[in-house]
């Protein structure tokens, strides 16, 4: 078996390395089984088509669910007529808001971040297209879908807000009630802030004021397996749950809460997952499926199809990014001031969390010495962000790199000589006040240019993390 | 009509685990009696591969074969404590609750060990391949399936061991954002040479130069292709993926893969990695979290590089052959 293997550079931090790894291993020597190449457990089962995933569980007498969702994106439900939908042959039971015990998505209760701000299914109102309304739950697929296409739902349009800065404006249609506001609130404010120095000052004395806006859309984690999970009642009143969550015991704890039964009244069976990417953290068909196992008295099936994982399932927050900064005639950047917006859809999920995240980074790996932020999680009319592969961060590093390479261009200074310039290194008091330690944004830099063949004068290649040489 | 080469970097840093802490994991360890160590947790295997990196920190932990390390994970009834597969955690927080557990495990392995082979405990070392010896005296030594047996049925005693790593939690300070977010930093810098077809916009990648800091390649092939395979969804990120692609506007969106695109075989760069290690002292050997930083610096590298390639300077995401070319207009009539 042969490997692709990018190389490791041992002679940068040579020594920190040789001291982490003394008395590891046999006779304090070497590693024996770390740093070695061993292959991945389940490789072979997923090439071979043996792997199990909660797909594969088909218990007998399995029963089907199909999401009836919102065809609006703000609206008032006037009625919800399931006359039609019931009489589809093959439909056993349609589920609606009154039958979910403790109606309200939780996914934040647990760490103390509230309110409870999302119904599992629609009460008197739709915040986005795609809100679930009624669950049918039925023999066959194919009966689910075509009892969800018949419910009949008659609407009250509300004017819908889908800018973040349309939504924090007076007058603007008023997403979510539970919050009672289109922003998260913090503490008492209306944003996470960052205050580190004087930014005012800063931009006072700086040579250049350099200010550019940036912007992302949604994006989806668009994992080979859809979200969803099997329910199985077991013989002892329990349910057990084959599901696909990147978290079983948030899972757990969360479908509890719903259900308002005993936590251990549940057994979540995963671990094996086709892929999640931050979309599989929500806990968004498990609640729903056991309500219909327990009112069927079945095992039930629900999983997204490629439409819902695509439009209904929470994505990567759009998010718009204000970046303003201070900076000297030689590059050293004195002050940087963000204004972040996180679109986080109708409902938080895990927005507020990201949000916050988003603060934590800012303002990127460079040692400023006066930094202010604002970052706002904002609600509006669509379907709610949550967690994918690096929230918070990702699009902050494209506004915060691009920013990096077009003051370079200004100022006619080398892109990376000028990030070296500014790169934070061990003992700086970052914006948020850690002091950095294990810093090595400088090396990164140096051996991507050594890579790409880009040259380096002495000075640069000289600096490094831990000295304050060059500077 | 020309294809214009360019050429843009990034560099970032990304933290490790969740974001503020407060989000722990536990690891449980016990021999059977044939001498194989079962690891049980409820944590989840995305892909990433936690269930190989914890095998792997035991192995190393106990100083025994991989092959003696079964991982049993996510089943909540027998699986204790996980907080989940995100925040690039796994390997940070589970590695370290692995290894916990298994030196609990290893001091009774190594005791019993002493009493079977009537020493003292602290004159005893592993050899990585399944026997239990007196350091200076190679013949004076126990293989772990006999020591598991007498541990059981001579001794009466568990060879067994608790895990746990949390990071405390922390609370923002309203007023400044003063707090502590994060374990460690990994860092990444990327240089990516683009080519932009300035009749159609087409953005195409040719090949990213990645400088990854990671702590410790735990795993040498699997950090591989984790950095790769992040990489390649930077790319997609930057110039494919939205399901709103006239946000603010919420139609077009893509319903499956014929409207929602990523990049196919053939769209793929070449990619040059290189990983530096900076061992993170409280990371498991060392290692900080990787899985979620290497999708980062590739989208500005590559925003920077259409910038380089043509002047067109690109502040939404993401970089479409329509945008491209909306630029390129926008500089024709300026």
């Amino acid at each position: 078996m042969t490997y692709r293997l990018a190389p490791i550079d041992t002679s940068t931090f040579a020594a920190e390395r040789a001291a982490a790894a003394a008395g590891r291993g046999v006779d304090g020597g070497d590693f024996t089984v770390i740093g070695s190449v061993v292959q991945r457990s389940d490789a072979r089962g997923h090439v071979t088509g043996r792997t199990e995933f909660f797909e594969d569980v088909l218990p007998p007498r399995l029963a089907h669910l199909k999401m009836h969702r919102s065809a609006r994106h703000h609206a008032r439900i006037l009625d919800v007529d399931l006359t039609e939908a019931l009489a589809v042959p093959g439909v056993l039971r349609i589920l609606t808001h009154a039958d979910i015990p403790n109606n309200l998505y939780t996914p934040l209760k647990l760490i103390g971040v509230g309110p409870d701000d999302e119904p599992i299914l629609a009460v008197d109102k739709v915040r986005y297209l795609g809100e679930p309304i009624c669950a049918v739950v039925a023999e066959t697929e194919a009966a689910a879908l075509e009892g969800a296409a018949r419910i009949r739902v008659a609407y009250e349009d509300l004017p819908p807000v889908f800018d973040v800065e349309e939504a924090l404006k007076e007058g603007a249609p008023l997403v979510n009630e539970y919050h009672g506001q289109n922003h998260f609130i913090y503490e008492g404010h209306h944003c996470r802030r960052i205050r580190f120095g004087d930014v005012a000052e800063a931009f006072a004395r700086a040579d250049h004021v350099f200010e550019w806006r940036y912007q992302s859309a949604p994006i989806e984690q668009a994992p080979a397996e859809t979200t969803g999970c099997v329910v199985v009642p077991q013989a002892d009143g329990r349910l057990r749950i084959h599901s696909d969550t990147q978290a079983c015991f948030f899972t757990l704890d969360n479908t509890a809460l719903i259900l308002n039964t005993p936590f251990n009244k549940l057994r979540i069976v995963g671990g094996t997952v086709g892929g999640g990417f931050g979309g599989k953290v929500d806990v968004v068909v498990e609640p729903v499926a056991c309500v219909a196992a327990m009112a069927a008295d079945r095992p039930v099936r629900f999983v997204y199809d490629r439409a819902e994982e695509m439009q209904v399932s929470s994505p990567r927050a759009a998010e718009r990014i204000y970046i303003k900064d201070a900076v000297m005639d030689d590059g050293r950047i004195i002050g940087r001031k963000a204004t972040l917006y996180v679109d986080a859809g109708a409902y938080a999920r895990h927005s507020p969390y990201g949000t916050t995240k988003a603060a934590a980074h800012l303002p990127g790996p460079y040692a400023i010495p006066n930094v202010w932020a604002d970052c706002h999680c904002v609600f509006t009319n669509r379907t709610p962000s949550s967690a994918m592969r690096g929230f918070g961060v990702t699009i902050a590093d494209f506004a915060l790199e691009s920013q990096m390479d077009r003051i370079a261009r200004a100022l006619d200074l080398d892109p990376l000589r000028l990030r070296l310039l500014n790169a934070y290194r061990d003992g700086d008091l970052k914006a948020h006040r850690k002091v950095a330690e294990g810093t090595a944004l400088v090396e990164v830099i140096q051996k991507a240019a050594e890579l790409a063949g880009h040259e380096l004068p002495e000075a640069y290649r000289r600096m490094s993390s831990t000295t304050r040489e060059g500077l | 009509m020309a294809k214009l080469r360019g050429r843009g970097y990034a560099s970032v840093n990304y933290p490790t685990g969740m974001n503020l802490g407060g989000d722990p994991s536990q690891a449980l360890i016990h021999a059977t009696t044939t001498g194989t160590f079962v690891i049980s947790l409820s944590s989840v295997d995305l892909g990433q591969g936690i269930k190989t990196i914890a095998a792997q920190c035991a192995a190393e932990t106990l100083g025994l074969p991989i092959e003696n390390v079964l991982v049993d994970t996510a089943d909540t009834d027998t699986g204790p404590h996980c907080m989940g597969t995100f925040a690039s955690r796994g390997t940070h927080r589970v590695g370290n609750a692995v290894i916990m557990a298994a030196a609990e495990a290893r001091g009774v392995m190594l005791e019993v060990a002493a009493e079977e082979l009537e020493v003292d405990a602290a004159d005893l070392e592993t050899d990585g391949t399944g026997f239990i010896r007196l350091k200076g005296a190679q013949e004076k030594a126990i293989h772990i399936t006999d020591l598991a047996l007498a541990a059981h049925f001579k001794h009466g005693r568990t060879i067994s061991g608790r895990g746990i790593y949390l990071k405390e939690p922390s609370a923002p300070v309203p007023e400044t954002g003063e707090m502590d977010p994060d374990s460690c930093q990994a860092h990444a810098c990327t240089a990516a040479v683009v080519e932009v077809d300035d009749e159609t916009g087409v953005v195409e990648v040719l090949e990213l130069y990645n400088a990854y800091e990671i702590g410790r390649a735990l795993n040498p092939a699997m950090a591989t292709q984790q950095v790769e395979g992040g990489a390649w969804m930077g790319v997609s990120h930057a110039l494919f993926e939205t399901t709103e692609p006239y946000y603010p506007s919420r139609d077009h969106g893509p319903h499956d893969f014929a409207g929602y695109l990523m990049p196919g075989p053939a769209d793929i760069p070449v990619q040059h990695s290189l990983f530096l290690e900076r061992p993170a002292g409280n990371g498991p050997y060392g290692a900080k979290g990787i899985g979620e930083m290497t999708a980062n610096a590739p989208i500005p590298a590559i925003a920077n590089a259409i910038f380089d390639a043509c002047g067109v300077r690109l502040e939404s995401m993401p970089f479409t052959p329509e945008r491209v070319l909306r630029g390129l207009d926008a500089l024709r009539d300026t």
